[in-house]
């Protein structure tokens, strides 16, 4: 290799702690859509409302970075999986619109509240399983010919992607209820405490379903996992043990442990995952390196992120710190 | 009947982006307006630039939130329906939008919040940053994207290495030759949509004897803002079709409904342009006057559409009329301009309520014209989507069918119809609550949530306050 940095390995990291970010933030945020129906009273559902209210616009700003930074990093994935999952992208977009307005009008309406509700929800459920399905399809991989998908609009959508949809329905209701547990109190939190173990339990089932079905469905993860036998297998060990954790703290009604578990939940399910297909990004043919933009390129944007992202971060914080206070005596919780 | 999936994504994606320039073409306007507003209320410490500052600002909340919902769908519309594009472009186009991400779209989101809900929590001073720093983001957004686009108008600084385009110089891919005039054109035609949306809603608040001293002076300084921008904007309009016939003749010799390439064109006033007879019908003309303002010669010589055969020359009738919608809105906004100055001197400004009401109408006129003026560039740059090098039928995403397309088309415009019945709705209510609320307690104008876009505006949607 000519050049001095492999890049291309870098920018892997950068777009998969983008991606991750994405999932943890808007993860939670999206779970408030999904415990909706099921929250006591209305009462209940505007804090749950107003819990996410005031971040859940600029965590998604993190799914336009992942977007873009595909594109720009690895356009190959771009440009194979938005096709494959035409459908699917679309059902994601019109739930975040649907849910993203649904915080604007449901406080200013009155009679047509119930129906801001309901967008809300029906938003965010569908944007969480339409996510749940592209791992789905991403497990499976991808009919491509030459460098563009070839598969047909309904391709992805399978048994096991409608279980990896579900699956991550769940996971995200997990994020949102121990979320709640750490940032409300009283009836609500009761009802989170309430409702989190069976979220637990069902996500644990998915996970079990999809760990042991997956190797069967692909040769390459098979291999990965049982011929050669390494440190890997730490991975799903971790996962059962922050969701031992979580329910552990929820029976001692702990309120920030349950929340860091399950994202401990992800944070290893993720690192499975990835370790299960590396490096191949468009399974079943194309690894990282095949996917990967021009030198000059990658090398272009990096040189901009390692000046900007410190500004940005900088005031981000910034601007956190001025509305520090606010949580509390804006009378939003 | 067999669905053209190309067609089909045409549609679609004409219909989003135009769906969703209308609102970044206020907000960048507005956001000056506003940055604006504020540096007056922090060096004057009148009021009256506080009331109109927080006004606008709930104006601008929920427009900017539409703006954001519909951008996002924007980003993913590359690789549904044109993923061949974008995979052979990706070098270029995804640092580009990448760049707009981190350095527009968190700047604009991070000072938002301050600008929004953060008057009564930081020093004046950091809130009037605020407000120059968001509007700053919505210029460094408008280079990044109008870099992207200008290089599918005047390609340059790629090479084409097997199907993939490689950037080799940043500078020439990034500062085409069109992009200057596009850039100071876009920039002129945001600030022109707020000085007609603050004349004409200015306008109608004087009419209706409303916060009548605060209005004026809107209305004052709006109108003086026409007058430059107008006359300014047909002065850089001219050196952008000046460029254009350099590098994109096709598309002017669509502009002009010119079909032979010969000297002493006339600019036509009215005509039906007729593609399979390629010529016009019912042409009314002022002679020599295309030939005079394209090449300063009465006698140039101009290209016409017959130079390139069928397949390679843009739809004439749509382009040929959008230009003539832009230009004659255009035009009508000078004369709207020049009509203020003498009712400014007769000292029958804010009272003569045909003028007021020619305002409110006027309102609308830039929206008009900046489609109006992006159908002339887009469909101008057809069959092209890279102009002479990539055609649209070669950017199409190979596995698209005729009915995924159509599904996706029907959905967005469904789902686009609620959200725009209900923005319009909700600007409306705040326009009914006019300049008079924004002296309401603060505690009342954050509602419950702070820092996010459109709960600035505090305006009940079923009732008032
Ligand atoms: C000249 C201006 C201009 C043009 C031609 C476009 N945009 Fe835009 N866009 C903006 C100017 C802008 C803005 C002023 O920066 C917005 C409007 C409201 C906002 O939040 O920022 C914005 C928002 C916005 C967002 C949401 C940003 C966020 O999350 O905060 C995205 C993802 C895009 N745009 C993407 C696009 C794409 C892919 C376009 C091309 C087809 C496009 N925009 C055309
Ligand atoms: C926001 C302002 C914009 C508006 C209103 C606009 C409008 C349009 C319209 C009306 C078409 C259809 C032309 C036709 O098919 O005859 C089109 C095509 C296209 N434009 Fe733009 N455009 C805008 C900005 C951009 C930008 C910034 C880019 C790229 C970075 C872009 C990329 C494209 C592409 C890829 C097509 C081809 C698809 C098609 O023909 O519909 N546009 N646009
Ligand atoms: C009054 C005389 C005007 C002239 C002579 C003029 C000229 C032009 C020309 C030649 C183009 C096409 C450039 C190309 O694609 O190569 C254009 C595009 C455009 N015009 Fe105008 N224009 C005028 C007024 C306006 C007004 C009043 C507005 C809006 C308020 C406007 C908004 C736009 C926009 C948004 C575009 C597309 C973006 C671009 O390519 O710059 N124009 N104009």
């Amino acid at each position: 290799m000519e050049n001095v940095f492999d890049l291309t390995i870098i920018w892997a990291g950068i777009i998969g702690f983008g991606l991750m970010m994405y999932v943890l933030m808007d993860g939670f945020d999206l779970g408030q859509g999904i415990l909706f129906p099921f929250a006591p009273n209305e009462q209940a559902r505007d804090t749950m409302m107003n819990s996410v209210a005031p971040i859940w616009d600029g965590n998604e700003t993190w799914l336009v970075l992942g977007g873009a930074g595909l594109l720009a990093a690895f356009p190959l994935v771009y440009a194979v999986f938005l096709p494959a999952l035409y459908i699917g992208v679309f059902l994601l977009l019109a739930g975040l619109i649907f849910r993203g307005i649904a915080f604007e009008f449901r406080f200013k309406a009155k009679t047509s509240k119930y129906l801001w509700s309901w967008s809300f929800s029906v938003g965010s459920i569908v944007a969480s399983f339409a996510q749940g399905a592209v791992v789905g399809a991403y497990i499976q991989g991808f009919e491509t010919e030459g460098f563009a998908y070839s598969g047909g609009a309904l391709d992805w959508l399978t048994p096991f992607t409608v279980l990896t949809g579900f699956g991550l329905v769940i996971g995200y209701a997990l994020l949102g209820s121990t979320w709640l547990i750490l940032k409300t109190e009283g009836e609500v939190q009761d009802f989170a405490y309430k409702i989190t173990p069976k979220l637990l339990f069902g996500l644990i089932g998915v996970f079990t379903v999809v760990c042991i079905y997956t190797p069967f469905i692909d040769e390459y993860v098979f291999s990965r996992w049982f011929n050669d036998i390494s440190f890997i297998w730490a991975l799903p060990v971790l996962v059962l043990y922050c969701a031992y954790l979580v329910y552990r703290h929820v029976k001692k009604r702990n309120e920030g442990l349950p929340f860091v578990a399950s994202m401990g939940i992800f944070l290893f399910s993720y690192l499975g995952l990835l370790a299960s297909k590396w490096p191949y990004i468009v399974p079943p043919k194309f690894t990282i390196y095949d996917a990967a933009s021009a030198y000059n390129s990658q090398l272009f944007l990096l040189l901009g992120f390692l000046f900007v992202i410190p500004i940005v971060l900088t005031y981000t914080s910034w601007t956190y710190w001025v509305f520090r206070g606010k949580v509390k005596e804006g009378g939003y919780h | 009947m067999e669905l053209d999936p190309l067609i089909l994504s045409r549609i679609q994606f004409a219909f989003v982006v135009c769906f969703h320039a209308i609102f970044p073409v206020f907000t960048i306007g507005l956001a000056s307006t506003i940055a604006g507003f504020e540096t007056l209320a922090y060096k004057t410490g009148n009021p009256i630039w506080h009331k109109l500052s927080k006004f606008w600002i709930q104006v601008f909340a929920v427009v900017f939130g539409i703006g954001v919902v519909s951008g996002i769908v924007m980003s993913f519309q590359f690789g549904t329906n044109w993923s061949n594009f974008s995979y052979a472009t990706a070098n270029f186009l995804g640092p580009v939008l990448s760049y707009e991400v981190v350095t527009a779209f968190f700047l604009e989101a991070g000072f938002l919040g301050v600008l929004l809900f953060g008057r009564d929590k930081v020093p004046q001073g950091v809130h009037l940053f605020a407000a120059l720093m968001v509007a700053t983001g919505t210029f460094i957004s408008s280079f990044w994207i109008l870099a992207a686009n200008s290089l599918m108008q005047t390609p340059d600084g790629l090479i084409n290495i097997d199907g993939i385009y490689h950037v080799v110089s940043w500078t020439d891919s990034l500062i085409t030759p069109s992009f200057g005039y596009r850039f100071v054109h876009m920039a002129l035609a945001s600030f022109l949509t707020a000085s007609l949306v603050v004349a004409g809603v200015s306008a109608w608040f004087l009419i209706q004897k409303r916060e009548v001293e605060a209005n004026k002076k809107a209305l004052s300084i709006a109108l003086w803002f026409l007058l430059v921008l107008a006359p300014l904007q047909a002065v850089i309009g001219d050196f952008h079709g000046l460029n254009t016939l350099k590098y994109q003749p096709m598309k002017v010799a669509a502009m002009e409904g010119n079909w032979e390439t010969q000297p002493g064109v006339p600019l036509l006033l009215f005509a039906i342009p007729d593609e399979s007879a390629e010529k016009n019908h019912f042409e009314i003309k002022i002679p020599k006057l295309a030939s005079y303002i394209l090449t300063h010669d009465p006698d140039g010589v101009v290209p016409g559409l017959k130079d390139v055969p069928v397949a390679e020359r843009p739809p004439v009738f749509i382009v040929f009329w959008s230009f003539r919608v832009m230009v004659g809105l255009g035009l009508l906004m000078i004369l709207f301009a020049l009509w203020g100055l003498v009712l400014r001197r007769n000292g029958k400004i804010y009272t003569s309520t045909t003028f007021l009401n020619g305002l409110r109408l006027m309102s609308i006129s830039p929206f008009l014209a900046v489609l109006a003026g992006w159908v002339v560039t887009e469909s101008g740059r057809a069959p092209w989507l890279i102009y002479g090098q990539m055609t649209h039928a070669e950017g199409l995403t190979p596995s698209l069918t005729g009915g995924m397309a159509l599904f996706s088309l029907i959905g967005y415009v469904l789902v686009y119809a609620m959200v725009f019945s209900a923005g319009i709705y909700y600007l409306l209510q705040v326009f009914k609550g006019g300049i008079e609320h924004t002296d309401i307690p603060h505690e009342l104008t954050t509602v419950e949530r702070p820092s996010r876009p459109l709960s600035a505006a505090h305006i009940g949607i079923d009732e008032d306050l």
